[in-house]
């Protein structure tokens, strides 16, 4: 199946691409080491776009930076397409051979002409036109994606808008050319790939489809539930109508992640249970009524981790874990044991090896070979297979190895759920900077020298229009909250648009702002667009000190 | 570089306009709306060799490169500014201290303090200057060498100039500097002093651009043969058959190629490219076409030192003309080769004569020579095939293509065939430039400069320059070839003739070159950096006891065997040459001193 699962790309062949189009993602600081692949590709001479409202530090390194509205993704998505077409730069023996669609989709795309795209994304119209001539030109070509394109209501037909491009040119399925979503966690790609989601068993079975089902309810000896579960955002209003009274959470701090944050935790503190099992004491941890605390998943545990490029690789305890600290599948075991369900002290191995007999993408990963070859790609199906360096290879196929063509998803441009008003006159935008890590529980307890705290980045003509200075504090208010931060005047930033990081939730909880509009299909709710206005506070309620470059809350002892 | 963190010091109005003029549309970074900005690594990268343009333009535009303007020339090329620094203080003519001038002041007054120079008074020049007050900078060899001692003014918020130049220009002739000038039997100096080096008509009216259009119709291969059986050879100093070089580079396939002429003549006592440059330079520019046609490379490149102004200028409005009249451009002389020229200045710096410093200079790095192999015909400029001749050597396949390999080989020896500019300078009466045909012998050229001046008695001969070696007076009868001086353990080297009477306080010559060699050094590799300040300082001691110690001797030995075996680049193979060969011919006090202290 096309559409799902994981990256299509393996690192290298970033290094080896002829061009790069770097969409909603700023890796130079959200995923550093993968961006040294990228690095090496601009070295060996890939040229880059980067697509982004911001001007980040990632699109520094781009050939051209095209600066869209927040939001506007698939308007530039199908005025790309649409000029590809225009211009006969489509694969047609490509799209005639491996998709279906087709027609549906240039229907769709056609009303996106450059002067409209312009007009929508606010980037100029030829320079669409020149990422479009170069990306279908291009001998390979790889689109590389993080939250810019997730974090939204609309975060699938996001993501689709992106694949139709790369069925458009056939740019998917072989060497150097490919969709890679990055992923910003070490083993993100291996929740996914081991079940938790709410809608599939390991390797991407689906829990609605009768033979997998039965599959899983052999194996497990016990019947399953046969419709998906809740993802969070539904777990949160089934919270809210006090559908769900116990909370099981394991490594998630969503006291400061969620979106309209205050809310959230107004539904935590609801809860008759509150149980959180995580390496370090979070808000959320505070806010339990059980604490498990457990091993570090790198050096304290044994197992597998899964990077973006679909590699298994084990991981082995290079330490014990401090004080009561025990391993997650450890604590889990136990868990079961006391709820009345024996399942002994299965080994990590047990565990792998149960894994490999229900889903067939891992089922020849055997520990030895995952020993042996230092990890491997998944799909892997037998003892014989090396592993996928990238997939749907398929589409290239004389038969297409039996399977059904790669659909084109006609998607059309919504914006931002929320709209700019003369209340909010300004789009709050979210992100990640390079020495800390999503709410900080991991890079908080750590000074660095480039850590330049709390801020709302702000463009000078707007600092000058509502009247404030670099370094001063003023009142972010949304339609849901506010809170207070000081400005960082920055060039960089498009007029209109403002920007802040999440890191330091004990500073400033932004997350009081954001947008918890949600994506149906996805459940990623709509982080990267918010309306806001910003307020300068009073002479008299600005006794705040002046924040230094490294705030107290963030300093090593702190 | 996307991870530029710049300093606060912003530049002022002059500065950011000197650096726009010299940039132009060549910023890395281009704001092309307010959502669509063109940058990267790649803009980055082919931008970088505006450094050093830029920097002229800011030394230039306040007399000195201020911290502020060299954030500025970071901002715009996207240089780290530690990298930037780095070239900045690499080179002679730029000033990164704020120096002690008043703000009127017009221009700094290089005055050269090597041999040749040193020994024309250069210090009573120097003390008649400070007292009219000038500011005054002690500058290493300003290829000036035949009116010594040499002046060159470093303008500030005006264009550089040499004082002897308008003096020239207004009155005396340059056959002065040339003094066979017309002389028929001239193949190199034939148009210089004879063809207005101005006029591009003038050229093609006596015989230019005629090589070049013979060039076209024998084609590529049959223009490296001819070079090849000329047996033509760098007069650079390492004597490399330009041939072969030539056949190398148009083997090269595939990638874009480069032709350069390499004009930084900064060899002390050298000025024979200078005054071909100054008086003949659209045979430069013919000549650098043809290299181009030859090897098949589109790009020429001049690098010429930036103690040039006359030459660059002559260079330029050569080149300018050359372009008008469909001589370099999209289809250069009808040859169906697109062929161009870009000219670029030095910032004074000796190391940058050698090949691949140049490179490294030319492309807005430090310019510090890289490891060979691989070798410039397959990774020169911008690792990119190159083929990289002086003056002297291009403007010899004038004649080799017009006249034939035979023809070229009917003058000289059998293995150094052709003619050679000689740089006559020191004690003589007529110092200048001479072409003489390769196996004259040492003492006739110089009885071609004239009698001998100063005590008149001879003490020694400099040949090849700072890195060349003292021949004695029993060497006159040396015929002037490579395989002769090799030989006698000499080298021709770049051409420099210089003769030093007995008069001449020798020891004071030598701590010169020595101290020459400690501050050209460009500190890469350990046996030069190291080597060259041991040397100098020998040679001080040596100046100050009027004797050495033995163990101090010894160490002069070992420190040049080092330098030769283990330096990466010529200027370190070549620094203790000189000063050797002084102590050998017994031109410097020795022993004497029981211990080192």
């Amino acid at each position: 199946m096309f559409g799902a699962g994981g990256g299509t790309s393996s690192y290298a062949e970033v290094e080896q691409t002829d061009l790069v189009l770097l969409w909603g993602s700023n890796a130079r600081e959200a995923h550093p080491i993968y961006f040294h692949h990228v690095l090496k590709g601009l070295d060996n001479g890939a040229r880059m776009y980067a697509v982004d409202p911001r001007r980040t530090s990632s699109s520094k390194f781009a050939d051209a930076w095209l600066g869209l509205n927040v939001g506007t993704d698939i308007a530039l998505a199908n005025a790309v397409g649409r000029e590809i077409i225009a211009a006969g730069l489509h694969n047609t023996d490509f799209i005639a051979h491996a998709t279906q669609g087709f027609d549906d989709y240039k229907a769709a795309v056609d009303q996106y002409t450059l002067d409209v795209a312009e007009e929508i994304t606010g980037v100029p119209g030829h320079a669409i036109r020149e990422m479009a001539h170069d990306y279908a030109k291009a001998g390979s070509a790889q689109i590389l994606w993080t939250l810019g394109i997730t974090e939204h209501h609309n975060a699938v037909e996001n993501v689709l808008s992106l694949c139709n491009l790369a069925l458009l040119t056939g740019h998917v399925g072989r060497w150097g050319s490919g969709l890679v979503p990055l992923r910003g966690q070490n083993n993100v790609q291996g929740g996914g790939d081991m079940g938790a989601l709410p809608n599939k068993f390991p390797g991407f079975q689906d829990v609605e489809d009768p033979v997998a089902l039965a599959k899983f309810e052999a194996v497990y000896n016990m019947s399953l539930p046969s419709k998906p579960g809740l993802h969070l955002t539904l777990m949160f209003e089934a919270m809210e109508r006090g559908e769900i009274k116990a909370l099981y959470v394991i490594g998630e701090n969503p006291a400061d992640s969620e979106a309209d944050v205050a809310h959230a935790r107004k539904l935590l503190d609801g809860l008759d249970i509150l149980v959180v099992q995580d390496i370090l004491m979070t808000r959320t941890a505070e806010m339990a009524d059980v604490v498990l605390p457990a091993a570090v998943g790198w050096a304290e545990s044994e197992g597998t981790v899964t990077s973006s490029e679909r590699r298994v690789q084990r991981v082995r305890p290079a330490v014990p874990p401090p004080g009561q600290a025990r391993d997650d599948t450890g604590i889990i075991g136990d868990l079961a044991n006391r709820l009345g369900v024996d399942w002994g002290k299965p080994s990590p191995q047990d565990l792998w090896d149960e894994l490999r007999s229900l889903s067939p993408m891992h089922a020849g990963m055997s520990w030895d070979r995952l020993e042996a070859a230092g990890g491997i790609q998944w799909p892997c199906v037998d003892l014989d297979d090396p592993g996928s360096p990238f997939l749907h290879g398929w589409l290239w196929a004389e038969d297409l190895d039996g399977r059904e063509p790669a659909p084109f998803s006609a998607c059309h441009h919504e914006g931002p759920k929320e709209q700019l008003s003369e209340q909010f006159p300004l789009r709050l935008t979210t992100g990640r900077a390079l020495d800390s890590y999503n709410t900080g529980v991991q890079s908080g307890g750590f000074a660095s020298p480039i850590r330049y705290g709390d801020g709302i980045d702000v463009n000078p003509l707007d600092a000058e229009r509502l009247g404030v200075g670099d370094g001063e504090r003023v009142r972010v208010c949304s339609p849901r909250g506010s809170v207070e931060t000081r400005v960082r005047v920055q060039p960089d930033i498009p007029v209109g648009l403002t920007f802040t990081t999440f890191h330091f939730p004990e500073l400033v909880d932004v997350n009081q702002l954001t947008n918890p509009e949600w994506d149906l299909r996805s459940g990623t709710a709509e982080f990267k667009a918010a309306a806001v206005r910003i307020e300068r506070i009073e002479p008299n309620h600005s006794k705040t000190p002046t924040p230094t470059l490294v705030p107290a809350t963030e300093s090593a002892d702190g | 570089m996307a991870d530029l963190f710049i300093g606060d010091d912003v530049a002022d109005d002059v500065e950011i306009a000197a650096v726009t003029a010299a940039v132009g549309t060549g910023a890395a970074v281009v704001h092309a709306d307010e959502r669509l900005v063109y940058g990267g690594t790649h803009r980055r990268r082919d931008h970088r060799h505006l450094l050093l343009p830029a920097l002229h333009a800011l030394q230039n535009a306040k007399g000195w490169i201020s911290p502020g303007g060299l954030n500025h020339v970071c901002e715009v090329l996207q240089v780290p500014p530690a990298e930037a620094y780095g070239v900045a203080t690499f080179y002679e003519m730029f000033r990164v201290d704020e120096p002690e001038i008043a703000a009127e002041t017009a221009h700094v007054t290089h005055v050269c303090v090597d041999a040749a120079c040193q020994i024309a008074g250069v210090e009573q020049l120097i003390a008649e200057l400070e007292a009219r007050g000038e500011h005054v900078h002690r500058s290493p060899c300003l290829g000036q060498c035949e009116r010594a001692p040499a002046q060159f003014h470093q303008g500030i918020g005006r264009p550089d100039s040499v004082p002897a130049d308008a003096l020239e220009a207004a009155a005396v002739e340059v056959a002065v500097r040339i003094p066979q000038q017309g002389d028929p039997s001239l193949r190199l100096l034939r148009n210089v002093g004879v063809v207005d080096p101005t006029s591009l008509a003038a050229y093609r009216a006596n015989g230019g651009y005629r090589a070049l259009g013979a060039a076209v119709e024998m084609g590529p291969a049959a223009v490296c043969a001819a070079v090849a059986d000329s047996g033509l050879s760098g007069r650079g100093g390492a004597a490399f058959p330009t041939g072969v070089k030539w056949r190398a580079v148009a083997a090269e396939q595939g990638r874009p190629k480069h032709v350069v002429a390499n004009c930084d003549e900064s060899e002390p006592g050298t000025f024979k490219d200078r005054i071909v440059m100054e008086q003949d330079p659209f045979a430069v520019i013919e000549s650098l076409t043809l290299a181009g046609f030859a090897t098949g490379a589109e790009n020429g490149w001049i690098y010429i030192r930036g103690e040039y102004p006359l030459a660059t200028a002559r260079l330029s409005n050569a080149v300018v003309q050359a372009r008008e009249a469909g001589l370099l451009g999209a289809d250069a002389a009808g040859s169906g080769h697109s062929f161009d020229v870009e000219i670029r200045r030095g910032a004074g710096a000796y190391i940058c004569g050698e090949e691949t410093a140049l490179f490294a200079s030319l492309e807005g790095f430090r310019g510090e020579p890289r490891s060979k192999p691989p070798f410039p015909t397959t990774h020169g400029l911008f690792g990119e095939p190159t083929a990289i001749n002086n003056p002297e050597t291009l403007i010899n396949t004038l004649d080799i293509v017009l006249n034939g390999a035979q023809a070229y080989r009917s003058r000289g020896t059998e293995r150094s065939p052709g003619t050679k500019l000689l740089c006559l300078s020191g004690r003589v009466f007529r110092p200048g430039l001479y072409e003489v045909e390769f196996g004259t012998t040492l003492g006739e050229v110089l009885e071609l400069a004239g009698p001998l001046t100063g005590s008149g008695n001879l003490a020694a001969v400099l040949m090849g320059g700072a890195a060349g070696s003292f021949v004695g007076p029993d060497a006159l009868d040396m015929p002037l070839t490579l395989e002769d001086t090799r030989e006698r353990g000499a080298t021709l080297g770049s051409g420099v003739v210089m003769a030093f009477t007995d008069e001449i306080d020798m020891t004071a010559v030598a701590v010169r070159i020595a101290e020459f060699f400690r501050n050209e050094s460009c500190g890469q590799c350990v046996p030069c950096r190291v080597g060259t300040v041991r040397q100098h300082e020998t040679m001080v001691q040596i100046q100050a006891k009027g004797a050495l110690s033995a163990q101090r001797r010894s160490l002069v030995d070992d420190i040049a065997e080092v330098m030769v075996d283990a330096s990466i680049c010529g200027l370190g193979h070549t620094a203790a040459s000189a000063v050797n060969s002084a102590m050998a011919l017994g031109l410097l006090p020795e022993g004497g001193l029981d211990e080192d202290h």
